[in-house]
């Protein structure tokens, strides 16, 4: 039996307000426990919640980015259950109407291949505390920092057909909350997270197949992972007769399986109602316009951009514009330098390559887009060569000073005196008679050995292109 | 509309009340009896009608986003049943 | 005697020098001693901090700073956060819950400098037209000790019927301020919904209930109003509209005033002593200058099945944070999380308040959300406009408050419906926001009968100064109870 994988996904992005959806508490990430916890997120008797302007506004702007009906008239609701890290026993969300219907993104595949994806709906509710479950006298130790921090959730269509359109769908989320501001996407810390449903149907046929809703898989790599084992238990439990459960499961990475959340699997009614203690949120076409025109150039016109203004192939204008501090720090070095291929190389290769090994945000990179500039000039204007440019980069990094501080200092620029290198190929020639008699009976491929030489005895800084014309001359002669 | 024993454990459970087994015929009996009372409603035809969550005709003012808080966990935990290093302690919950 | 006298009265004496806070509030403190064993009103007496603003007060009065509050002795509904003051709702659930934080009613009474003598005892959570339903035992009506004062505010009513406080404060969600005084011989006024702020008031049903003055006259309500009422910014449903004096406009003429009687509220089920007594007092207006105009409100004999459903659907997510997690009554060694939910809230919540989050859990619950809560919506659309009808005819809307007098403390405690329908005349006030205050306007068996004023939105000012007339002309409001005149 051939089988379709049928995906949708609920991300949600924590909104990067100073304060609390509904109260006037910090939401700032790592207090000690319940230091960030006001009377009104504890749920204390007869507190009543005040809805917070800015996630209001990041709401609406997320939906404008998207295309998506952002709604003149949205309404609070309360979904009822007990647990713990839900103090007052109902999470204030958006049910019936929701602040943003009807949008959608486009994706784009490993080989090229583009796919719209719906967004059925995105609306704005507040987060749940943290249960921590290590021993305290046999107990849960709950923290309530988190209750109250402003989420916006993000509902995918079911129009996902695999692990990898899923994660090209996320990454593509994660990308926009973070050009418009709205979530800094910190997964670590929990700021954006994402459910998956996830079901499997016989290929051509209509209806779904019942789903699974996979837990806070909180990086793109599990989202993946937990995907396709999912599918594979799946398939593997229909092919067996048996037949899948709608059910909560959580994907556990260290065995890579899922397994059947039993405590959250009991039937719920969340008895979702209006919540009585906020009026509706009403916005007009002039509040609409004055956010839509606060947004950014959106990732997707700034690659187009990139592909024209800068003749970048679609491929490294698409990885260049995933971030927006990656693509400001790309232009910024591409701008000053005025050679956008050599910038996108570097930005893509040893710039990113270094952000990696030392787990640094670009943001904080040590070598500035301008630093990175004034370096490329000196490879353009052939200064230095691109193989020492690395050892500049390095010198930068460590903190020597800007390029021309580093090439002066250590003494990198290139030899680009034909005396110099003269000289230099000659005394190689010289001390590898044997070589030099092999390569003029015509055993060309020893070129490179003595390019190699020459490149040795100058420390690197011979100018490539004259060694090869000298040492082309001197031993055909 | 009259609701049986197992209705009202069901209902109890929803809402995390513990009922005593030999107290449930007489919650079954008052909750039917108001029940009946309520039914009322479905004398009168309500289809076109809007309905009314609130009785003010008015829409959600919104907050500053403005840190106004500061700590009172002291204060806030004084009043609370179990507590450990800041932490508000339940019997553990099992995922 | 100090007791004797109104919140007007004394506030005189006290800028007049005649008396200090601390005397006054000493006065009462006494009488509470020793007359509320048989009545029971108050849950918590704070002496010591009562003695304490008094003394503030008197500074401030001797500062030249007081205003018309500075110094007045008040008791307090227990429904309302007061910071390190138990803060029970009547419930065993809050029984040691000492709110770490003061609801802004209380703020602004503490601003204006008015002294709260403690808190009374009301129906569990505010859910009872009796006062039998508290954690702390049954409230007993001054004016004959076998009967109900009303509830849930009926502490407060007691108290200041028993003159053991010249005022209270109340709230009201479906008659829980005009009920009680109309069976006590108070003045209560509930205001428009949002005229008062919520914040820190324990929440019953969050889109019906207001809090409002309880006191022996017109012009008293009208002094507590003008520190009570006006915009929160920590209250969503908290109205952003300026208030007006209420004193100033209690002496306007009611020559003119077109007062609407529904007919539904003179038909079966009430009693004919009670509308007689209402009869009467409406031919006083009459005298006064007022124009009677008969009105219907068609819709609000269903006031009762709906406000069934959409307080106890409200109140059943409302009391989901009495948990035994972070304040309140938690039950013994809880075996699991479940054990821990389902019995420190089956021990901590009484038998009415669970009936109501049980009712309130089914009517929201899937399969039912529609039949029940969204047609309850949908009703209370209709029954409010007919208020928006009959107002365009009318300036106020006058009736019976109670159906009857004081009933017998058990009659009804077992018959849940009938206790409800005690809120007949009542309801239909809160389900649409409007203003409603109920006057002492007779005695029927030797028991009080309350005549219920119904305004437009926001003419709480306009109530006050009828109900003001109406006390010019008559002394209703001024009898007490035997055994507490002096």
């Amino acid at each position: 039996m051939q089988w379709e994988v049928v995906i949708g996904l609920e991300i949600h992005a924590q909104l990067m307000t100073n304060s609390k959806i509904f109260s006037g508490a910090s939401i700032a990430y790592g207090a000690e426990p319940n230091t960030q916890a006001c009377a009104v997120d504890l749920g204390l008797p007869g507190v009543l919640p005040v809805l917070n302007t800015e996630a209001v506004r990041m709401a609406a702007k997320f939906g404008l980015a998207i295309g998506a009906n952002v709604s003149r008239h949205s309404v609070f609701a309360r979904k009822n259950y007990f647990y713990p890290d839900l103090p007052k026993g109902y999470q204030i969300s958006q049910m019936e109407l929701p602040i943003v219907e009807t949008g959608k993104l486009e994706i784009e595949l490993k080989d090229g291949t583009k796919k719209i994806i719906g967004v059925t709906r995105a609306h704005l509710e507040e987060d749940a505390g943290k249960s921590l479950h290590e021993d305290y006298q046999g107990m849960t130790g709950i923290d309530l920092n988190r209750a109250g921090t402003p989420l916006l959730e993000i509902v995918s269509e079911p129009d996902m057909r695999s692990a990898e359109e899923a994660v090209a769908y996320m990454r593509k989320i994660h990308s926009l909350v973070q050009y418009i501001g709205i979530c800094d996407g910190n997964m670590a810390e929990g700021s954006f997270r994402c459910d998956a449903n996830v079901s499997v149907r016989p290929k051509g046929q209509q209806e779904y197949g019942t789903r699974a809703e996979l837990k806070n898989i909180n990086s793109f790599k599990f989202v993946e992972k937990a995907i396709n084992i999912e599918v594979e238990r799946q398939i593997e439990l229909i092919e067996d007769g048996g037949t899948v459960v709608q059910e909560t499961r959580l994907y556990d990475a260290d065995k890579n399986e899922t397994r059947s959340m039993r405590s959250k699997e009991e039937a719920n009614d969340y008895r979702y109602f209006p919540d009585p203690d906020l009026l509706p949120v009403v916005l007009d076409d002039a509040y609409l316009a004055a956010v839509k025109a606060t947004l950014p150039e959106l990732p997707d016109v700034k690659r187009d951009r990139f592909i024209a203004q800068y003749g970048l192939s679609s491929v490294d204008a698409g990885i260049l514009t995933v971030s927006r501090a990656t693509a400001d720090y790309f232009e910024k070095a591409a701008e000053l330098s005025a050679a956008a291929k050599l910038a996108a190389n570097w930005v893509m290769g040893e710039v990113s390559a270094s952000l990696n090994k030392n787990d640094l945000d670009i943001n904080s990179c040590p070598v500035t887009a301008e630093m990175l500039a004034g370096m490329l000039k000196r490879i353009e204007d052939n200064t230095i060569s691109g193989k020492i440019a690395k050892e500049v980069f390095e010198a930068m990094w460590a903190g020597e000073g800007d390029a021309d501080a580093v090439i002066d200092k250590k003494g990198l620029k290139q030899i680009t005196d034909s005396s110099a290198i003269e000289a230099l190929v000659d005394e190689v020639i010289a001390n590898n008679p044997a070589q030099a008699a092999e390569f003029k009976a015509g055993k060309e491929q020893l070129m490179g050995f003595f390019v190699g030489q020459i490149m040795k005895a100058s420390k690197g800084k011979a100018n490539p292109a004259q060694v090869n014309q000298l040492l082309k001359q001197k031993l055909s002669s | 509309m009259s609701l049986d024993a197992e209705q009202v454990k069901k209902i109890a459970h929803l809402a995390r009340i513990e009922i005593n087994e030999a107290d449930i015929p007489g919650y079954a009996a008052t909750l039917s009896n108001i029940l009946d009372l309520v039914d009322q409603m479905a004398a009168v035809n309500t289809d076109d009608v809007e309905p009314m969550a609130h009785p003010m005709d008015a829409s959600q003012r919104l907050r500053a986003d403005v840190v106004t808080e500061t700590n009172q966990r002291e204060q806030f935990q004084s009043v609370a049943p179990k507590t450990e290093d800041g932490l508000y302690l339940v019997p553990q919950v099992i995922e | 005697m100090y007791h004797n006298k109104t919140l007007a009265e004394l506030s005189a004496m006290l800028q007049a020098g005649e008396v200090t806070s601390v005397e006054l509030t000493q006065h009462f403190l006494d009488r509470i001693k020793s007359k509320d064993g048989d009545i029971n009103s108050f849950i918590t007496v704070t002496e010591e901090q009562a003695l304490a603003q008094a003394k503030a007060a008197d500074e401030r009065i001797a500062a030249g700073n007081g205003v018309a509050l500075t110094g007045l002795p008040f008791a307090q509904k227990d429904i309302f956060c007061t910071q390190g003051v138990r803060s029970s709702c009547g419930s065993k659930m809050l029984d040691n819950f000492n709110s770490p934080y003061d609801a802004t009613v209380v703020s602004k009474l503490k601003q204006a400098g008015a002294v709260m003598l403690g808190k009374t005892n009301m129906d569990e959570f505010a859910m009872g037209s009796s006062n039998e339903t508290s954690f702390y035992g049954a409230v007993k009506n001054p004016w004959d000790l076998k009967k109900v004062p009303g509830g849930s505010s009926g502490g407060s009513a007691a108290a200041v019927a028993a003159r053991l406080a010249p005022a209270a404060t109340g709230t009201d969600t479906g008659g829980s301020i005009r009920q009680p005084a109309s069976l006590c011989n108070l003045t209560g006024l509930k205001p428009t919904y949002g005229r008062v702020s919520r914040y820190g008031m324990i929440a019953f049903a969050s889109s019906l209930d207001q809090a409002g003055p309880m006191a022996r006259t017109a012009e008293d309500c009208a002094l507590l109003m003008n520190a009570m009422a006006g915009f929160d910014e920590k209250d969503s449903t908290s109205i952003d509209k300026e208030v007006p004096d209420y004193s100033a406009g209690l002496n306007q003429s009611v020559k003119g005033l077109k007062i609407g009687l529904p007919k539904e509220f003179f038909g079966e089920g009430l009693d004919p002593k009670v509308a007689e007594c209402v009869d009467v007092a409406i031919r006083q207006y009459q005298d006064m200058g007022a124009e009677i105009i008969d009105i219907s409100l068609p819709n609000s004999g269903l006031s009762v099945p709906v406000y069934y459903v959409v307080a106890p659907a409200e109140c059943s997510s409302n009391l989901s944070r009495m948990d035994g997690v972070r304040f309140g009554h938690r039950c013994d060694e809880p075996k699991d999380l479940e054990d821990l939910y389902k019995r420190s809230r089956g021990e901590g919540f009484g038998e009415e308040v669970k009936r109501r989050i049980l009712i309130g859990t089914y009517a929201l619950s899937a399969g039912y959300y529609d039949a029940y809560y969204i047609k309850a919506q949908k009703l209370r659309r209709l029954i409010s406009d007919d208020f928006k009808q009959a107002f365009e005819q009318v300036d106020v809307i006058m009736g019976p408050t109670s159906p009857n007098v004081a009933f017998n403390m058990g009659e009804k405690s077992d018959d849940p419906v009938s206790m409800y329908l005690s809120d007949i005349y009542t309801i239909a006030v809160n389900l649409a926001g409007l203003p409603g205050m109920s006057i002492p306007a007779g005695f029927a068996d030797e028991m009080p009968v309350g005549l219920q004023l119904i305004g437009n939105y926001f003419e709480e000012s306009r109530l006050l100064n009828v109900a003001h007339a109406y006390q010019q002309q008559t002394d209703w409001h001024q009898r007490c109870p035997s055994g507490f005149e002096d």
